[in-house]
């Protein structure tokens, strides 16, 4: 591990408010998102779907369809110049199906037109000739010796083990064991934008790319493995990207290779932008889940086992599946010593939709299970749930799941303090007539980073410059989706170079400026193109105070640089030159003052026969508290507050940090209670936000932030990764504090009012 | 198919004609026939109010409506707000209090609140909610966006 922790100056921008960069463009409706942009002669494209779940594709009308008015052209797999395949983790997902439709909503064939309206009009007209097949559309299903098989021998992307200690003793000495079944359903990410991409070929043969994307890199390879260019003539370009939360991490990939196809075929600009309802029908979504959970504890109320067997449905294709299952796996006993565990775990194959990254990456749906077990093992001991966290969770010294000793940075008994002080006496149990109160809290933590599962790709690359007026402009691998990153890194470049924040400026993400950097996932970029962003500026700030020291006449040892200028350290009167002279004094003697950084991450190992290693770098750590009222009437859960207390590391930006904690707090309140995509037979039932609810205004609760800093010495100015982890733990603590309103446990997402009346009233049957 | 109406309609103080479908959504028209993409396009069933945008004042969604239904009547958009060098107080307020992430739901909370702040001066945190409930954000969790309201409130008050 590198050590990047800065000292830091004072009045420093780090830990400050200082406003988002983006955000005057974004109130006035400058800010350019994919939509935004046309240019002359470009082509509108629509994607012809599969209807079905499975079925054998045997040809088109696309003749027909070319000549009606408008259309230019159209593309199917038989057309593709390289290869059929958009690679992901694997590479079994094809850009246009062929030879079988796999699921519903599966691109089979694109239209090229000279107008949008051209293009829906044609697309309306599309008919595929395709023969419906028996589909697997049931994840639980899947793995019957009789399925269909949609993957492999037996529908398994990818089976992960945890074997550690030996459960069958564990739960034989045991003073209480508790075990469930958990069902979370699929979570739609609903970013405001849909997905869209333009493409554009160059005149000299290579083509250029721009879109709503996290992952530039990805976009790239895809676009160059379906056209067989070199990865050098194909320019990826990243525009102002409406909301991502994982859902424009892989899948852009494959809306780029749509948009590329057209303008490879017709040499013109193409544009493709998503309806919510193809973006819903078609796109990833949260993996479902059906969880196995068992786990004992001794009478003192330590944790001594957990058995955990369950499974992820991939949807048709691999895509991120592997990976996410991954991350589960690592989380899947919660922030707790436990010597014991036996995890079994697979992401297994259906005709659905394929699922890939949502903030969490599969570590909400486990996390679900831990925490709700973790409040019917207090109870059963008869132990507070606050006391059964505070004698199990992980400190330094502990080992994980995984079996990594943690090092340092652990803020885990920090956050449920500052939480239970923050949350106070909780509120009566008679909450006015028809209304009974109830809190509960879940404590978690977040592996930071891509950790072992993804090392290849944990690197970045970051160019600084300044430019001859003293304002400076940087470029990082890694992309704003909304999360702030923008305004974090452009805070540290301003800190490091003392050059005023409004003076720095971050280019678009564009695959032509840095090296690839791997994607902007895993809560990564405040980390990694920080530490890169460190890493190239630290020759500049070398360079500035060598020609400071030659204007001060002074050791360039004893100099500072601060916002603006440069002083001596040490002399009694401090003696200071202003920094654009030393700049303009840089130019005069021609230094370079444009540099490059690169950041890696080392030491991070994992066994896969085992499941043990050292899993991430570095986690946060989380606690929520929620109070809850239930109307026994309607069986409406109101959310009324929720406490959440997050270790960071550092805050770079604290009202950064908050709205991290406040947005993910709420699409976990979404996740709990009202999100539910309605699939029957493999086909998506509500594909439009009026029947798919996300949480409005009214529906969110007072949310009250902690921000938690416990350092870690491998990120910027002590900084940790953490934008997924306030979605991660709200769904248990809303159910457990269900739980404790009406003394109902619903192990099953969402907890939707039909459910609790259903459940209120067989009670009361009972 | 072309039967073209001639439009007329004053967007943002600026007055256009314009031959245009009947069919055409007045979203389309502002973005694709008058250039103003600072009205966004996020669920094209009035659901999500992204495209919220004031038509003689009083805020309604632009992608349920055909823009000749806007024919002698005043618009406004985002874009009429004010610019970025001179931001509209709601404007000044969402920059300074961090009222958004990605953005792409602030230019229809924007113009919501416009006639709601000039009705209500003072309005409490749950009037607040209650006006913007109409307008999705997936980023936020709507605190900040609150707190800015509340910021606007009070500049524009002063």
């Amino acid at each position: 591990m590198f050590k990047v922790m800065k000292t830091q100056s004072n009045p420093s921008l780090i830990g400050s408010r200082v406003p988002r960069s983006d955000a005057r463009a974004k109130v006035c409706g400058t800010e350019k998102f994919i939509a935004d942009y046309s240019l002359p002669g470009m082509l509108h494209v629509a994607v012809i779907r599969s209807p079905v779940p499975c079925g054998e594709l045997r040809g088109s009308n696309r003749q027909y369809l070319e000549t009606l008015p408008g259309v230019v052209a159209t593309v199917f797999a038989e057309d593709i110049p390289g290869e059929n395949c958009v690679p992901i983790v694997w590479r079994d997902m094809p850009a246009l199906a062929t030879g079988k439709a796999k699921y519903a909503g599966e691109p089979v064939g694109l239209i090229g037109a000279e107008t949008a309206e051209a293009a829906r009009r044609a697309l309306a007209m599309a008919k595929l000739d395709i023969h419906p097949l028996q589909a697997v559309t049931d994840p639980e299903k899947a793995r019957d010796n009789d399925a269909l098989k949609v993957y492999g021998e037996d529908n398994v992307f990818s089976h992960l083990v945890i074997r550690r200690g030996n459960i069958e003793k564990a739960f034989a000495e045991a003073a209480a064991v508790v075990e469930g079944t958990y069902r979370t359903p699929y979570q739609e990410h609903a970013y405001l934008e849909p997905q869209g991409m333009l493409a554009i070929p160059e005149g000299d043969g290579s083509i250029t790319v721009m879109g709503s994307m996290q992952c530039p890199f990805y976009v790239q390879s895809a676009v160059a493995t379906v056209l067989g260019l070199p990865l050098a003539k194909v320019r990826v370009i990243q525009a102002a990207t409406g909301g991502a939360f994982g859902g424009k991490e892989d899948v852009p990939s494959l809306v780029a290779t749509q948009a590329a196809l057209i303008a490879w075929k017709t040499g013109r600009p193409a544009r493709l932008i998503y309806s919510r309802e193809e973006d819903i029908i078609s796109m990833s979504k949260r993996h479902p889940a059906v969880i196995h959970y068992r786990s004992a504890a001794d009478s003192a109320g330590r944790l001594l086992a957990v058995e955990a067997d369950y499974i992820l449905d991939g949807g048709a294709y691999a895509t991120l599946s592997p990976v996410v299952l991954w991350r589960s796996i690592v989380h899947s006993v919660g922030p707790y010593r436990c010597p014991n565990v036996k995890v079994d775990a697979r992401a297994v194959a259906t005709n659905r939709v394929p699922c890939g990254a949502f903030r969490g990456f599969g570590s909400p749906q486990i996390l679900f299970a831990v925490e709700c077990q973790m409040d019917q093992l207090a109870a059963k001991l008869g132990v507070e749930p606050a006391e059964i966290r505070r004698r199990n969770l992980l400190a330094v010294g502990d080992a994980t799941a995984t079996g990594q000793i943690l090092k340092n940075s652990v803020g885990s008994l920090e956050t449920l303090e500052k939480a239970l002080a923050a949350a106070g006496v909780a509120p009566s149990k008679e909450a006015g007539e028809g209304r009974r109160a109830g809190r509960g809290m879940s404590t978690i933590f977040y592996g930071m980073g891509l950790g072992a599962g993804g090392v290849h790709l944990a690197r970045t690359g970051a160019t600084v410059q300044i430019l001859q007026d003293g304002s400076a402009i940087f470029s990082v691998g890694t992309t704003e989706m909304g999360q702030g990153m923008r305004t974090v890194l452009g805070q540290i470049v301003a800190e490091e170079l003392g050059i005023a924040f409004n003076c720095v400026h971050m280019t678009p993400t564009d695959t032509s400026r840095v090296p690839d950097s791997g994607p902007t996932v895993a809560s990564r970029s405040t980390t990694m193109s920080g530490n890169a962003l460190l890493r190239a500026c630290a020759p500049l700030r070398e360079t500035l105070l060598h020609v400071a020291a030659g204007i001060l006449e002074a050791e360039s040892a004893n100099l500072v640089l601060t916002q603006g200028k440069v002083e001596t350290r040490g002399t009694n009167p401090p003696r200071a030159v202003e920094l654009q002279k030393v700049i303009d004094e840089c130019f005069r003697r021609r230094e370079c003052l444009a540099s490059e950084g690169w950041y890696r991450t080392e030491g991070t190992t994992f066994d896969r026969a085992t499941g043990q290693g050292d899993a991430y770098v570095a986690y946060a750590w989380a606690t929520n508290i929620v109070d809850i009222e239930v109307d026994t009437e309607t069986g409406v859960v109101e959310v009324m507050r929720i406490v959440a207390a997050h270790d960071v590391g550092r805050a770079v930006n604290l009202s950064g940090v908050e709205g991290q904690i406040e947005g993910g707090t709420v699409q976990g309140m979404g996740y709990a209670l009202l999100e539910e995509i309605l699939c029957q037979d493999g086909i998506i039932q509500n594909s439009e936000f009026g029947l798919y609810h996300i949480p409005t205004a009214e529906d969110a609760p007072k949310i009250e932030p902690i921000v938690v800093e416990k350092p870690f010495d491998g990120g910027p100015f002590g900084a940790k990764g953490f934008g997924e982890q306030p979605l991660m733990g709200i769904a248990p603590a809303i159910a457990n504090a269900v739980a404790d309103a009406i003394g109902i446990r619903f192990s099953e997402l969402p907890i939707t009012p039909e459910r609790v009346l259903a459940a209120l009233n067989s009670k009361t049957a009972i | 198919m072309s039967n073209l109406f001639d439009l007329a309609v004053t967007v943002n103080r600026v007055r256009y004609e314009r031959a245009v479908e009947p069919h055409i959504l007045l979203s389309d028209f502002l973005r694709h026939d008058i250039g103003l993409t600072g009205t966004h396009v996020g669920c094209e069933h009035g659901v999500c109010g992204a495209c919220t945008v004031l038509f003689d004042g009083q805020p309604v969604r632009s992608c349920l409506l055909f823009a000749v239904q806007t024919h002698g009547h005043e618009v406004t958009t985002v874009e009429g707000l004010g610019t970025i060098d001179n931001l509209h107080p709601i404007q000044e307020a969402f920059h300074e209090a961090h009222g958004l992430q990605c953005g792409f739901c602030t230019p229809g909370i924007l113009t919501t609140l416009v006639p709601f702040l000039e009705q209500n001066p003072n309005p409490s945190e749950a009037e607040i909610r209650a006006a913007i409930s109409g307008n999705l954000c997936r980023c936020t969790g709507y605190q900040h966006i609150v707190d800015a309201v509340k910021l606007a409130a009070e500049k524009m008050r002063a």
